[in-house]
């Protein structure tokens, strides 16, 4: 790989331990992809956090000696500097507040709490969501970035045009350390017009449904770039969400255009660039009722637990949440709970939402999700979500059984305790 | 030719990570999740849809498309190795960014731009000996015993 000047003197530890086991593993990266250089960036999302019990070795080491490992795959532990450029963290293990809901034990709450406060010291910002761009983290169209999280990763190159690969915790612990992140895939502008046509042959225009096209499109395109048209209706910040969650759960998908709609295909031609489809394909009907199918992984229609908001709701969603719940109460026997960003939670507080979703019965959450944490409330079984993300990986993680269906569907589960969604 | 020729196959490709490593093929058609689709405390296959639902790719020559899913998934197969369950070796047929971090802190021999399909060529039990450096994988055709 070719280094600049600056670099190399990183590398040769110029500049400190840390960054010269930063700069070892962008470099070992950088070759392992087969990039040819680096690129400056000066926005990094990543997952630095400390909060849950397999790392708690580590952590009695010290915090310097988590990021090291956990951050740089470093075997010697190096002082952690502050950080280079802007750098967020994603979603955690912990809500700071609500954990006792989570069955968390007290001491991983304080675990949490010391890592965030060693991480702020070093200019992390403690945003604690899977979606930065809802709270002030919004990169410009051309922007590097150097992001998790394939859900923000997703929507930061599709809707807003940013580039960013999908990072992980070491790189995004080396870039913030560096400004630094391999110059290859999503980067290179040759590397970001569509690969397969998808063709919307039904209306697609309530959430539900851009979450089925999402889960549908991931799974046939796998890592490659769809190009959407056709028949769909109203896409905004919370449907492509939604969207881009599903097809990144799926399948790998890290972007896509919609002609019209998304930045850097104002048509169809832009989209595809010189390149022509390599597949077409169709959405259905039939492909809508595929995707509905393979998300449902319950046979029980007693259900236990709902979880809505994955990726974190928008204020919006938190609004209609509380205008379904107004003055009802929720099942006894059912927990609710909705994901916010703590930000959102703040104006939620605010406009009066979270007085009534807690009036009946709900929690909103904030930090946390329950498959980032693996901690569902005590005894569930069986759950219901609006998220095609979290119907996907939480049965898996959690071994529950997993409805998926409309927030009305899912609240209405939450008020009956019984699931009674269909497409 | 003899017959033990006869059943090895030489397969060609290009080092992700460096080193040499020998042992049993565990091969799957179908991309991995790391978050949520492995346990990183064992190496089981938990994704629920996925063929290899339930078993382990500890101390195999995981030989598979690629990655598919969340970041995370460079972390648990770094968790994966302090644990003590990663696969000896990787080889794998579709590059992202995903896999190439994935397999650096793996830190264990990795492949991938082969000149034969090694998923269509190698098959689950196969003895698989990997030499990343040099860009070669041999393929000891129906596992150990048939190569001594």
């Amino acid at each position: 790989m070719q280094l600049t000047d600056y670099e190399k003197a990183m590398l040769d530890g110029a500049n400190g331990p840390a960054k010269a086991r930063a700069m070892d593993l962008l470099l070992r990266y950088g070759q392992a992809v087969g990039a040819e250089r680096l690129v400056e960036t000066r926005n990094v999302a990543g997952a630095f956090n400390a909060s849950t019990p397999s790392i708690q070795s580590i952590v009695d080491k010290g915090f310097d000696a988590v990021y090291s490992e956990l951050n740089l795959d470093s075997d010697e532990v190096v002082e952690i500097p502050r950080v280079a450029v802007p750098t967020t963290q994603l979603i955690t293990g912990i809500d700071n507040d609500n954990w006792r809901l989570q069955g968390v034990d007290e001491s991983l709450v304080k675990m949490q709490r010391a890592s965030e406060a060693f991480l702020g010291e070093r200019g992390i910002n403690m945003c604690a969501t899977c979606t930065p761009y809802q709270v002030g983290n919004v990169p410009l169209m051309g922007e590097h970035c150097a992001w998790m999280e394939s859900s923000a990763v997703i929507y930061c190159n599709s809707v807003l045009g940013a580039r960013t690969n999908v990072e992980g915790k070491e790189s995004t612990g080396a870039a913030a350390l560096t400004g630094r992140i391999p110059y290859w895939g999503y980067h290179l502008p040759e590397n970001r017009f569509g690969t397969h046509g998808v063709n919307v042959s039904i209306d697609v225009d309530d959430m539900m449904d851009w979450g089925l096209l999402g889960y549908y499109v991931g799974e046939v395109v796998q890592e490659h770039k769809p190009v959407l048209s056709g028949r769909l209706h109203h896409p905004n910040l919370i449907k492509l969400k939604h969207f881009g969650a599903a097809a990144a759960s799926s399948g790998g998908v890290e972007m896509y255009h919609i002609p019209g709609v998304t930045p850097e295909a104002r048509t169809l031609e832009e989209a595809f660039g010189s390149h022509r489809p390599q597949h077409e394909l169709n959405f259905g009907e039939a492909e809508r009722r595929e995707a509905w199918e393979k998300l449902q992984s319950a046979t029980d229609h007693r259900v236990d637990f709902i979880m809505l908001g994955c990726p974190h709701n928008a204020i919006e969603q938190v609004e209609l949440v509380a205008h379904l719940l107004r003055g009802r109460k929720i099942h006894p026997d059912v927990a609710l709970w909705v994901h916010t960003p703590r930000a959102i939670k703040e104006i939620a507080r605010r406009a009066g939402y979270l007085e009534t979703i807690e009036a009946a019965g709900g929690v909103i959450m904030s930090d946390t999700c329950p498959a980032i944490s693996r901690r569902l409330p005590e005894g569930v079984r069986v759950i219901a979500t609006d998220s095609a993300k979290q119907a996907h990986y939480l049965p898996a993680i959690a071994k529950v059984q997993g409805w998926f269906g409309s927030v009305r569907q899912c609240v209405d589960a939450a008020l009956t305790g019984e699931w009674k969604g269909g497409l | 030719m003899t017959a033990l020729e006869a059943q090895q196959r030489v397969i060609h490709g290009r080092r992700v990570v460096g080193g040499k490593a020998e042992g049993e093929a565990l091969v799957t058609r179908e991309t991995i999740s790391g978050w949520g689709g492995i346990n990183e405390r064992d190496g089981t296959i938990i994704e629920r849809r996925h063929e290899l639902v339930g078993q382990s790719f500890a101390g195999k020559i995981l030989v598979f498309p690629g990655a598919k899913g969340s970041s995370g998934w460079s972390a648990f197969f770094h968790m994966a190795r302090l644990n003590g369950v990663c696969p000896k070796a990787m080889i794998f047929t579709r590059m992202t960014t995903k896999m190439a971090l994935g397999a650096v802190v793996t830190r264990v021999p990795a492949m991938t731009d082969c000149d034969l399909d090694p998923i269509e060529v190698i098959e689950t039990g196969d003895w698989v000996s990997i030499d990343a450096d040099a860009g070669t994988i041999t393929v000891h055709k129906g596992g150990a015993r048939s190569c001594r």
